[in-house]
């Protein structure tokens, strides 16, 4: 090695926060997932698209730690966390989901108990990371609420008694709740009427400029992703077909079937 | 040919109504309680001449453990003399020749429903508390399969978030009987539906408390010097019952957990609940000499 390249100033390289390498996962015969990899950096917004049945949901499972795939590994660049977290136990797992993965499902019956309040779901999530005291749930419930422009009058309404776009600011808050170091985000506008989407977007968009929380959004709406993401994946019959920068995919798609999923959009 | 003459001529086969293989079983799933505390034991649960949801839980334990020098005291709601604790007690010693008696001092085996005695037991006596939902997970997850994983997994989030909820709606924690209780700082169980009251009278007690459930097939224990803890949150601590101040008509006690009593012109009366402590106050009272044990409450507060 020359004099030259021993003194030149090491190049920072941002390490990414998530990593998952090489998931492979089938269900019987249907292949879900096959050899998928993917990196998320800190910050940024990974949107992931594709046909129902892609995979696309299996990968935010496995991402979230409820399922583990056949073969592969995932690494989340967190202190005293192991190289592969699918080596965790159930209870590791959940704890890891508590405190540092926030999740938000397309349909709010999975992610919210609806008779209980929705101050209650938010705390929830705060109790099972072990707080205790009456008085932090409640603060730390309204500031989540708040965050995600929830009305704080209507704070103890249980989330039946709220419209789609309510419901999903309540899981919003929820994920929120406890600073997650990655947000999970599967299909969350998906069945709201477009005006309410729209508000539910620049709340998610707010959030991720205010506190630059990495997250990862899954949907099948182009327009979604184009709005929210920075780079892109795109998915097909539980593979990763192309990726790149949102725009370089928008604009300059490579594959055939991303070609066609854009000119079917526009 | 008639079933007389099939069967064999009818003999005590067994000492204690149950027959050996069961009381093995029994004794088994007891050790196993006491060796995990608050965790529920599940058991092949016998037929016994009660039905199920009456005491059989309680019943087979006490029938296990129950010997000729025994003695043996039932207790409903406080009571000696309910219809259904002198059915079990006269049970119990007819089966057993064990003893019988109303006296909390005495008693070597105290079966009970919904209620521990105002005096304190000591380290030679064994409480067995009928339990009629042995799940206190029941009320936020109904499927029994997740309950005993949640229990696995020490998850019980769920648990204070009722707690949350019923301070949200109420303004204060709504739950009078069967209040959840953190045991050795592991399981949470539902200590039978005795009174807020009683809860506090299992942590660190010198007494073996076995709680059966034979309906639903399930056994707990609390061993002696054992934490239970009930589940309330930091700031807002734990009440019991205001009972505090009130007195017993009948035998002028004060401080002690009351039965209410509706009176004719709508308002209530109260008589102490453990009902062979309020005998001994009134002997006392008209001038008797009745050997009183210490007791967990003095003057309304936990001594």
């Amino acid at each position: 090695m020359s004099a030259l390249m021993k003194e030149a100033p090491r190049l920072v390289r941002t390490q990414p926060l998530m990593e998952l390498s090489g998931l492979s996962k089938s269900y019987g015969d249907v292949r879900a997932l096959d050899d998928v990899s993917a990196r998320v950096y800190p910050g940024e917004v990974l949107g992931i698209v594709g046909e129902s049945g892609s995979g696309k949901s299996t990968l935010l499972r496995m991402m979230n730690l409820e399922e583990s795939p056949d073969t592969g590994s995932y690494r989340l660049d967190l202190p005293e966390l192991p190289e592969d977290l699918f080596a965790l136990d159930r209870f590791e797992r959940r704890m890891l989901r508590a405190r540092r993965i926030g999740i938000v499902y397309q349909n709010p019956h999975l992610g919210l108990l609806m008779k209980h309040s929705s101050s209650g779901n938010v705390a929830e999530r705060l109790l099972v990371a072990g707080e205790r005291r009456f008085a932090v749930l409640r603060e730390k419930a309204q500031v989540a609420l708040e965050a995600s422009e929830f009305p704080i009058p209507r704070m103890d309404a249980p989330p039946i008694e709220l419209s789609g776009g309510m419901q999903q600011r309540v899981q919003l808050a929820k994920a929120i709740a406890l600073e997650p170091a990655v947000l999970l985000l599967d299909e969350p506008t998906t069945g709201l009427d477009v005006s309410v989407q729209a508000l539910v977007l620049d709340t998610l968009k707010r959030l991720q400029q205010e506190r630059r929380i990495t997250m990862v959004l899954v949907s099948h709406d182009l327009g979604v992703i184009r709005t929210m993401a920075d780079r892109v994946m795109v998915m097909r019959h539980g593979r990763v077909i192309e990726e790149g920068l949102a725009d370089q995919v928008f604009q300059d798609p490579q594959h055939n079937y991303t070609q066609q999923l854009v000119h079917a959009k526009l | 040919m008639s079933l007389s003459e099939l069967t064999g001529r009818w003999k005590a086969f067994s000492y204690g109504f149950l027959d050996p293989s069961a009381k093995r079983e029994l004794r088994r799933k007891m050790i196993k309680a006491v060796a995990v505390p608050g965790c529920q034991m599940p058991y092949a649960s016998r037929e016994v001449p009660i039905a199920r949801g009456w005491g059989t839980g309680g019943l087979q334990v006490t029938l296990t453990l129950v010997k000729p020098a025994s003695v043996v005291k039932v207790i409903d709601q406080g009571a000696d003399d309910s219809v259904n604790a002198a059915s079990i007690r006269r049970f119990l010693s007819r089966v057993s020749g064990a003893s019988e008696t109303w006296d909390t001092l005495d008693a070597t085996l105290i079966q009970s429903r919904h209620r521990i005695p105002e005096e304190r037991l000591s380290r030679d006596q064994i409480l067995i508390l009928q339990v009629p939902n042995p799940e206190p997970l029941r009320g936020v997850e109904p499927n029994m399969s997740t309950a005993r994983q949640m229990h696995a997994d020490a998850d019980y989030g769920r648990m204070w978030l009722q707690l949350y909820e019923q301070m949200v709606r109420s303004g204060r924690v709504m739950l009078g009987a069967s209040y959840p209780a953190m045991v050795n700082g592991r399981h949470v169980m539902t200590p039978s539906p005795i009174p807020r009251w009683d809860v506090k009278k299992l942590h660190m007690a010198e007494h073996l408390t076995i709680l059966s459930a034979g309906r639903e097939k399930r056994i707990f224990a609390v061993p002696p010097h054992t934490r239970v803890e009930p589940l309330v949150f930091d700031d807002v601590p734990y009440k019991v019952e205001d009972h505090a101040n009130l007195t017993c008509a009948r035998s002028g006690v004060t401080g002690y957990f009351m039965n209410e009593i509706p009176q004719e012109d709508g308002s209530a009366g109260y008589e102490v609940s453990d009902s062979h402590f309020g005998i001994k106050a009134i002997d006392a009272r008209d001038g008797g000499t009745p050997t009183v044990g210490q007791t967990w409450y003095k003057n309304g507060e936990l001594a």
